[in-house]
């Protein structure tokens, strides 16, 4: 039997109380596809984390061609020819392509800029790239930067490619292309291992799939004797049957009108165009799509964060009956005509929370103003929090705990309780499950659906689409920043949605 | 009387080269080292300590080790304040700014006290002061056929070799960080230290160099004015805030050293100018002292309106790095 | 990486992210950390003086309680540097690096300085004091908010501007001491109002810090209020921590950088004032004396607490004045006392890295062995 290109055996890693990967094996061969298929927060990219050299592994070896090898640095990962095309892109801004391609590369012959242009258009041309080594990176889009990474790693002539979600900001058109060329590596013998959790990506491209599930090492299974069930179920443990208690929604207003909302992002690009759509009370509205396909700009336009190009939010207010527009509006302005907007957002220590503060003083962020004295009013919020605490399950020593020592689960907890206890007429909650283990995420099923109970209009952005179909009442899907359509979540099919997820970026692409 | 200007101003411009050059070196890992001003003490006091004791124990005084001794000093001292610095930022990630002002004051404090007390340690009290002047003789030597080239060489060619130095190691640096692989690297981890680690930049050996080097360049300056400026005479804070202005021509040069050069010679003649415009007060010269400050306060205001992506400070300036933080 | 003998590291270092350090332990490792920086102290003056390490403690310990005069010394000390580390902490919290307290206060105290001059025998005496402390506290917030300013509208770096405002100001301060000065053209301003002590601060029970200190203490209780129980203080906090967060709860972080500089300054321009017209009688370019770059250390080693922050400044004080003590005792350069300060300073810095993170050692692997 041929000597596996990299092998990993009992590999084992955590992060203080953490275990991100435990006794994780692997074996991958030259000319071979593996994907590594688990859901989010179960240790993927960790674990390939530890094969690039970012982190150390607690116990475990690597070996590579057979031979035992100790990875401390990225340095010494490219040294055995491990590239990594990381999910967040490893990318200098103020520099160009090219700077960017040949740094931690090394020449005997000197630098030369000049010629590795010239290799770098090379490789362009062999896979049918379209890059301009020169241009900075901050002038680029997100699918032109990857192309740089994967170029990156191709340049420097890995022989081990590691890809973390590479599809999640790709159009389909693009993600073909990268699997052809993935495919033209794999003839090159070079062994190729790809995170995912898309299973058709994982049945159409590999050879094996290893699956993780919170971290720990499920198994591995060659691609040609599996099927999209049994991956499932090894994915998620068991038949995936959500069981979410959905009810009718009931006394139906229009709470939030959104007429022809367009936005552009920092850098001047258009993140969203022709949005129009309502948020009805005591209904969940769903919204699917791709990654960054401007769902994150979408709420943050409605919370008053982001600027708006053009276009109408109009809220209608149950109490006065009045129809306030939203836009240009700050969050304070938007909270002084009255309107009870809350919001988790996607990032929860870097946004919705401070992790230095303790709980108390996070319940505090919504409220803190309130009273005309300039001091702060701890009781009230310590009230809260306790009540959370005990209501929604978290485990932290204290209420005086800092959020940034919680875990995961419990730290969103923290901030969907207090968003919720503002008692909202509008909810909006970006990924509100996502890391979380499944009994927190169906505590956070079970609090949305009973804001939509009380007739509030919850709009939820989310990213597995079991949990979209039973959950939502309605399904809005966005595709590049448009709605590419709204469905009935009872009755339409996970394909159907698919299919939307994709849909205008297929029209709008010319040139590829 | 314009000549005699230019040439003061250069000389002054100087030290301030020295330190910027070093400084900027240093910013281009992403450290932010404010204890320059203590750094280039060091080196002058260091130097100032290995030149006298070579002085007071020789009796054939010899020219070639009367440069040498003082410069290795020198260079020992601050590469010591630039270890220093760079162990608690890098390694232990403290705060730059804080180190860095410990730094300048155990840098300056450094100075002074050797300064003061160098004769008394060194048991010799018949010794009235500190003066270098045979050393200062040899670091002063100009080249021969500058005064024969007129108002030209009086310009350019009138200076000691260390000033020469002080405008090549500029020229260098800014060749290095345009023109060399290695140069990329040191940019890349001041601007995106995680970027340069997955790429396999030892992210620590840079941060270690950069510091290092960037001190014992900045130390030359110290070198240069006690030696050569002030004749080889030590006097407490006479160098006085010029560590700082070092740290102002950064920002005037955005972070080019090519430019420093420039910015050198024009915060020089901005330290003197009051000596050239004719029925200046006093208290008129403290105000055009101002002006090297005050220009830099503008340069860095409208580098900041600007925008302009090329000339900000590196990203991370300030920042430590610490691969596993999530 | 040739050879195929397996080498690991020995240790790595890992951040304290979920579970803290017990409190105890963390102001155990800052203690080992001034013990350890004090038996190096001790070496140091030993290799340069020959002198008995433990006769300098004395030596230290004496140059500060051995006298009424030195203990009153070292608290007028304390509370200055105090003063202005209290004055940088809410910038600091907020993540604003404002090292420009000298300048700072060097226009709070030219202020109080140029009402003492100009208006000493025009105007009553409590309406001169109104107009001291108004001017001193305007003059140290103009020279504050205006690199706030510009780093809330324009995020211009705002460490390197307060740092050149630092040096204007003591240009400005020059410029003055000639305009002023006394005698005529010295460049130098001689006690103001000598002999009829107008502007001067009170002298509570005969002693002429009294007052000062008692002001800074009740600026520490009223600052630790302020950050802790208020709702401005609060809110900096979280901008400090923050700004999106600040931004999606609705906090104006423009609004709340202005309006914390313009305190930070104010308190600044207290302390001038009280430098002025408190003990010094006089302005010139040292008036500030390097607080405003200690005061940062200050604060900064306090954990931006102002109770700690009396221990820091207490402790930074005690070794300045000691040091001070020890190099007239032996007749050194009284610089002598910034080397011992500053490698205190070092050693307490460094402690802080092993309070943040640990250091693990790699288990061994008995499986590498087959």
């Amino acid at each position: 039997m041929a000597v596996p290109a990299i092998e990993l055996r009992n590999i084992t890693k955590t992060f203080g109380d953490i275990v991100a990967n435990k006794d994780v094996c692997l074996t991958v061969n030259r000319g071979e596809i593996l994907s590594i298929l688990g859901e989010n927060g179960s240790g993927k990219t960790t674990l390939m984390n530890m094969i690039s050299g970012i982190y150390f592994p607690d116990h475990g070896q690597i070996f590579i061609d057979g031979k035992e090898v100790v990875i401390r640095s990225p340095k010494d990962a490219y040294d055995y020819k491990i590239g990594m095309i990381h999910q967040h892109f490893k990318l200098v801004d103020v520099f160009s392509v090219a700077e960017n391609i040949v740094l931690g590369t090394e020449d005997e012959k000197g630098y030369n800029l000049k010629k590795s242009v010239g290799q770098i258009k090379a490789i362009c041309d062999k896979y049918g790239f379209e890059l301009d080594p020169e241009k900075k990176i901050y002038q680029m889009s997100v699918s032109e930067k990857q192309t740089v990474e994967i170029v990156k790693v191709l340049y420097k002539g890995a022989d081990i490619l590691i890809l973390d979600e590479p599809t999640a900001v790709l159009t389909p058109q693009e993600t073909e292309k990268l699997f052809n060329v993935l495919r033209e590596m794999k003839k090159d013998g070079k062994s190729i291992i790809i995170i995912t959790h898309k299973l058709h990506e994982v049945l159409s491209l590999s050879d094996k799939v290893a699956v993780l599930r919170k971290g720990e090492y499920i198994g591995t299974v060659n691609t040609a004797e599996t099927n999209e069930a049994q991956l499932t179920e090894m994915m998620v443990g068991k038949k995936v049957s959500l069981d979410i208690d959905r009810s009718d929604p009931v006394n139906c207003e229009d709470r939030l009108v959104v007429e022809d909302l367009e936005c552009m992002n920092r850098e001047g690009i258009k993140v969203l165009s022709n949005i129009s759509f309502t948020a009805k009370s005591g209904e969940i509205l769903g919204i699917a799509g791709i990654a960054g396909s401007g769902q994150k700009e979408l709420l943050e336009a409605i919370a008053g964060l982001q600027k708006v190009n053009s276009g109408r939010i109009i809220y209608n207010n149950p109490k006065t009956g009045q129809a306030d527009n939203l836009r240009d509006k700050t969050p304070m302005q938007i909270r002084d005509l009255g309107v009870r907007l809350s919001f988790v957002p996607e990032d929860r220590l870097g946004m919705g929370l401070v992790g230095n503060m303790d709980i108390v003083d996070n319940m505090m962020l919504r409220s803190y103003r309130r009273g005309k004295t300039l001091f702060l009013e701890r009781k009230k919020p310590r009230e809260l929090a306790l009540r959370i605490i005990k209501d929604l399950e978290v485990v932290t020593p204290s209420a005086s705990t800092q959020v940034r020592r919680l875990s995961g689960g419990n730290v969103q907890k923290v901030l969907v309780g207090r968003e919720i206890a503002s008692s909202p007429t509008v909810l909006m909650a970006a990924y509100p499950v996502r890391g979380l283990d499944i009994n927190s995420s169906y505590l956070i099923y079970n609090l949305l659906n009973e804001q939509k109970e009380k007739g509030v209009a919850v709009i939820f952005v989310g990213e597995d689409l079991d949990v979209l179909l039973e959950l939502c009442d309605r399904i809005m899907v966005i595709s590049s920043g448009r709605i590419s359509g709204i469905t009935d979540a009872r009755t339409v099919t996970k394909e159907e949605i698919g299919i939307l997820m994709t849909k205008n970026t297929k029209e709008g692409e010319t040139d590829g | 009387m314009i000549i005699a200007f230019i040439q003061r101003a250069v000389m002054l411009g100087i030290p301030l080269l020295f330190g910027s050059t070093g400084e900027i070196i240093t910013e281009k890992s992403g450290h932010l080292n404010l204890g320059t001003a203590g750094v280039m003490y060091v080196g002058g006091i260091c130097g100032v300590i290995g030149s006298f004791l070579y002085e007071t124990n020789t009796a054939a005084f010899n020219p070639a080790l009367a440069v040498i001794i003082p410069l290795l000093s020198s260079i020992l001292g601050s590469a010591v304040c630039g270890l220093i610095y760079s162990f608690l930022t890098v390694t232990l990630r403290a705060n730059q700014n804080v180190t860095g002002l410990a730094l300048t004051t155990f840098g300056v404090g450094f100075g002074n006290f050797f300064g003061g007390s160098l004769i008394k340690l060194s048991g010799n009290t018949e010794i009235p002061s500190i003066a270098l002047s045979a050393t200062s003789k040899v670091f002063k030597t100009t080249l021969p056929f500058a005064s024969k080239l007129g108002v030209i060489g009086d310009i350019f060619f009138s200076y000691s070799a260390l000033a020469y130095v002080a405008i090549i190691i500029a020229f260098i640096a800014s060749w290095y960080f345009k023109r060399t692989r290695s140069g990329l690297h040191l940019r890349s981890i001041g601007e995106n230290p995680a970027t340069a680690d997955a790429a396999g930049i030892n992210v620590t050996a840079y941060k270690y160099g950069a510091t290092v080097i960037g001190s014992v360049i900045a130390g030359l300056g110290g070198l240069y004015y006690v030696m050569d400026y002030a004749n080889g005479v030590w006097s407490n804070d006479g160098f006085g805030d010029r560590g700082w202005l070092a740290i102002a021509l950064v920002i005037f040069a955005v972070w080019r050293p090519n430019l420093s050069i420039i910015g050198s010679i024009v915060f020089g003649g901005l330290l003197i100018i009051h000596n050239y415009i004719p029925n200046t007060t006093f208290s008129g010269m403290e105000l055009i002292k101002m002006t090297p400050y005050a220009v830099t306060i503008l340069v860095l205001i409208f580098v900041s309106m600007r925008r302009k992506r090329e000339n900000q400070p590196p990203a991370s300036l300030g920042l430590s790095y610490f691969r596993e933080d999530r | 990486m040739a050879d195929n003998k397996v080498r690991e590291p020995l240790f790595h270092i890992v951040k304290r992210s979920k579970v803290a350090l017990p409190f105890w332990k963390a102001w155990l490792i800052r203690i080992i950390a001034v013990l350890a920086a004090l038996v190096f102290c001790g070496i140091i003056t030993k290799i340069l003086t020959g002198l008995n390490p433990l006769e300098v403690y004395k030596t230290m310990f004496e140059g500060v309680f051995k006298s009424e005069r030195k203990m009153w010394k070292f608290a007028q000390e304390t509370a200055m540097l105090l003063c202005v580390a209290l004055a940088v902490t809410p910038a600091f919290k907020m993540k604003f690096w404002n090292i420009g307290a000298e300048g700072q206060v060097l226009m709070g105290g030219l202020a109080t300085a140029a009402c003492m001059l100009l208006f000493a025998e025009k105007m009553p005496t409590w309406l001169l004091f109104v107009l001291m402390v108004a001017t001193s506290v305007i003059a140290g917030a103009v020279w504050a908010v205006i690199p706030a300013v510009f780093k809330a509208f324009w995020n211009t770096n705002e460490t390197l501007f307060t740092l050149m405002m630092n040096y204007i100001a003591i240009q400005l301060v020059s410029y003055f001491s000639y305009i002023w000065s006394n005698p005529k053209g010295s460049g130098k301003i001689n006690t103001i109002n000598m002999s009829t002590e107008i502007g001067w601060l009170p002298e509570l029970w005969g002693n002429k810090y009294i007052f000062n200190i008692l002001i800074v203490l009740t600026l520490t209780v009223l600052m630790f209020v302020y950050l802790r129980y208020s709702k401005h203080g609060y809110e900096l906090t979280v901008v400090g921590e923050s700004e999106n967060t600040a931004k999606y709860i609705g906090i104006n972080v423009k609004k709340v950088i202005i309006r914390t500089l313009l305190l930070s300054g104010a308190i600044c321009g207290i302390a001038g004032l009280l430098l002025v017209a408190g003990t010094d009688h006089t302005v010139s370019r040292d008036t500030a004396a390097g607080r405003g770059f200690t005061a940062i250390i200050v604060s900064w080693m306090g954990k931006f607490n102002p109770a700690y922050m009396i221990l820091t400044a207490l402790l930074l004080v005690f070794f300045d004045q000691g040091a001070t003590q020890v190099s007239s005792f032996l007749h050194l350069n009284n610089s002598f006392s910034e080397i011992i300060s500053g490698i205190i300073i070092f050693f307490i810095i460094g402690s802080e890295f092993f309070i943040n993170y640990s250091i693990k050692f790699r288990e061994k692997t008995k499986e590498a062995a087959k």
